[in-house]
């Protein structure tokens, strides 16, 4: 065991000795500017943090035994890579068992209802945030995770939604409860006209261009000042008023919640049942092998579309909600990054499991929230989560399963002779 | 007489300068077992391919008569899945199932063109949407035990045994509900019992499905014993056709595959 620990990846012991020394000094070499040299601009001297030096690299070679022993214990596990992980196994089992899950899903049910009344309005906020990047990254897993179509200006789909309302409101006054849908269908309009020229495109090719197009939507909106106010963006936006009664803003946060857990509930029933309906396996099957599934008959050009538009109203429903929750919006809410972090929580949730989306949304959006006291190290922080996850789950936290379904053997007879 | 299923006439496939097909023409009747050979290169996948969609034939004509009655219909230039629905289902040289799909939903996408429920219906799980669920399954399962997959409904494609892959395809090819199937080297990479096994299930399908059937096959004993007649491809020329024994004595064919003698 120790032995194995010690030579993991490597010859023999004094190999990996020198492999560490190696990756000792290089990391001292790369954090040297940052870790050991402190200007103090008061007194325009340079401290010299040496003490630094000696951490990182003490760090960094133990540290370099513990990453290849966890390198070489993944590969040992890859043989057998259907093998579920222990928490996919008691998922898994939750599942398949009707109190189990039932009871499960009433804890779930409790703890998301009991929230904004347990925790201020900070915390509640911050949950909203997340849940939008929920229904996000559940909608644009129809487009990536199931018809396995990269989109990366999926972020435009959210913008129009969101300016959608914020000019109704403000031009018309018209409702929240009114754009809802208006946002969702004005998202699947958007997504049909993207959808169109980009049908003959694959794989990489798609990506520039849908990234192109996320980068028109913005720029026009940037741009177009006398509809959109420009990068001063909207303000005053109306919050969902319950009853036509308007409330405050901890009464109306708590609203809000409340509405997304809504949204959130309604989104996974309608991309449960679609994935795994007629239409969810079309999709599955055009990002399997494409040529293959035009020869069995599918419509590629309907089925990518239908993609296309059924993600991207999700992002418009979710961009109406966010222009009420923050109640102001400018361009700079949907900028690419949106996009990059959007597709980051489909892929290092796993793609096409919408348990797996959940849970990459809460680790991607609440993750750099609560690391807000490491101020300049959080971003840092989020990107080695990130490197981790993609090295040791590659496939996402959660994968997909394929659903077993119940078939009628007619004939039983002829199955039990074999 | 009966009329044929497929009829092709002087078929040409260009690619570039390099004419890949040059005026070839097959018929194909009712319940026949149609085998195309040659040596490879000759033009025999990209003949498939001219007539299932996935290339436009240069020239020539593509003629389908699903019931046989004598109205053909030209399909020249119809996409693969138009193709499909019209009723001719195919399988590939190298196989293209959808890997990390189950058996059961391999075959399940065969019958997408022959059912219909959408968006609606695929949300609200009304009556319709669950009786059709729920025969799609149970004929997916019926193919599955036709080609004596049953063990394997479950389980992901790319995780079974080669031989067992190629006989997914082949059931989700009879899932499109076919007149026609179009076989791509069936046979290729299988082990003499394994051939012979196949080659059983081939004649079945004919038999009990009552549809036609081509394939392209390198395996000759295979081709000889099961064809009702044999085509011979040769540098995108149709060099022969005719019944097994016609073929095994035709000079030119064993011209074609065996090459001449210099004196």
């Amino acid at each position: 065991m120790v032995q194995f620990f010690l030579t993991a990846g490597c010859d023999s012991v004094g190999h990996a000795v020198r492999k560490s020394l190696l990756a000792a000094a290089w990391f001292v070499f790369l954090t040297f500017p940052l870790m050991v040299i402190k200007v103090n601009t008061i007194e325009n001297t340079v401290v010299w943090r040496w003490e630094n030096m000696g951490y990182v690299a003490v760090s960094i070679f133990l540290g370099s035994f513990v990453w290849r022993w966890l390198l070489a214990r993944k590969e040992l596990k890859e043989d057998n890579a259907n093998e579920e992980t222990s928490a996919e196994k008691l998922l898994t089992k939750v599942q398949s068992h009707p109190v189990l899950k039932y009871s499960a899903l009433a804890v779930v049910a409790l703890l998301a209802g009991l929230y904004p009344q347990v925790f201020d309005l900070y915390q509640t906020n911050i949950m909203i945030s997340c849940l939008v990047y929920i229904v996000l990254g559940l909608g644009l897993n129809i487009v990536v995770g199931l018809a396995g179509l990269l989109d990366l200006g999926y972020v435009a789909f959210y913008a129009v939604g969101a300016y959608a309302y914020a000019l109704c409101n403000m031009h018309w006054d018209i409702g929240f409860w009114y754009m809802l849908p208006v946002g969702g269908v004005l998202g699947t309009i958007l997504g049909v006209m993207l959808g169109f020229p980009v049908l003959r495109l694959r794989g990489d090719y798609l990506a520039i261009v849908t990234l192109g197009f996320g980068e028109i939507i913005r720029l026009i909106l940037e741009n177009w000042g006398d509809v959109t106010m420009g990068p001063s963006g909207i303000s005053n936006i109306d919050r969902p008023a319950l009853f036509g009664v308007k409330l405050g803003i901890t009464d109306s946060t708590i609203y809000m919640y409340y509405i997304m857990i809504g949204l959130l509930v309604f989104t996974i029933f309608c991309v449960n049942r679609l994935q795994n309906s007629r239409i969810g396996r079309a999709w599955l099957a055009l990002r399997e092998d494409e040529i293959a599934c035009q020869a069995m008959g599918i419509d590629k050009v309907k089925t990518k579309l239908l993609a296309f538009a059924l993600g991207a109203s999700w992002a418009g429903m979710a961009g109406v909600v966010f222009a009420a929750k923050t109640t102001f919006i400018n361009p700079a809410s949907f900028t690419f990054w949106e996009s990059a972090i959007i597709l980051s929580i489909v892929v290092i949730g796993g793609m096409g499991s919408i348990r797996g989306v959940i849970a990459g949304a809460i680790i991607l959006i609440l993750v750099p929230e609560y690391l807000r006291d490491f101020a300049e190290f959080r971003m840092l922080l989020f990107g080695a989560i990130m490197v981790l996850v993609m090295v040791f789950r590659p496939q996402g936290l959660i994968s997909a399963k394929r659903k077993i379904y119940k078939y009628n053997d007619t004939n039983t007879a002829g199955a039990a002779n074999e | 007489m009966n009329n044929p299923v497929l009829n092709v006439k002087a078929v040409e496939k260009d690619f570039g300068g390099i004419r890949a097909l040059d005026d070839v023409d097959l018929v194909v009747h009712n319940k026949e077992i149609v085998a195309l050979i040659g040596p490879n290169g000759a033009g025999k996948t990209t003949f498939f391919n001219c007539i299932t969609g996935i290339y436009t034939p240069t020239g020539g004509d593509v003629l389908i008569d699903p019931t046989a009655e004598g109205n053909p219909r030209r399909i020249n230039g119809k996409k693969p899945n138009v193709v499909t629905e019209l009723g001719m289902a195919r399988t590939f040289q190298n196989i293209r199932l959808f890997p990390s799909m189950t058996a059961l939903e391999n075959v399940m996408i065969g019958t997408h063109c022959r059912t219909k429920s959408a968006v609606w219906g695929a949300i609200s799980r009304n009556k319709a949407t669950r009786r059709e669920e729920q025969a799609v399954i149970d004929r997916s399962y019926e193919l599955l035990k036709l080609v004596g997959l049953e063990k394997y409904v479950n389980d992901l494609a790319t995780n079974m045994p080669y031989g067992k892959q190629r006989r997914l395809e082949i059931a989700r090819a009879l899932a499109t509900d076919p007149f026609l199937l179009l076989l791509d080297e069936p046979a290729a990479g299988m082990n003499p019992q394994e051939t012979l096994d196949l080659e059983r299930l081939i004649v079945d399908i004919r038999d009990q499905f009552s549809i036609s059937i081509m394939l392209i096959e390198h395996d000759m004993k295979m081709v000889m014993s099961m064809s009702d007649r044999i085509y011979v491809l040769d540098y995108g020329r149709m060099i022969a056709d005719g019944t097994p024994r016609e073929i095994a004595e035709n000079p030119a064919v064993i011209k074609a595959y065996l090459g001449e003698s210099d004196d």
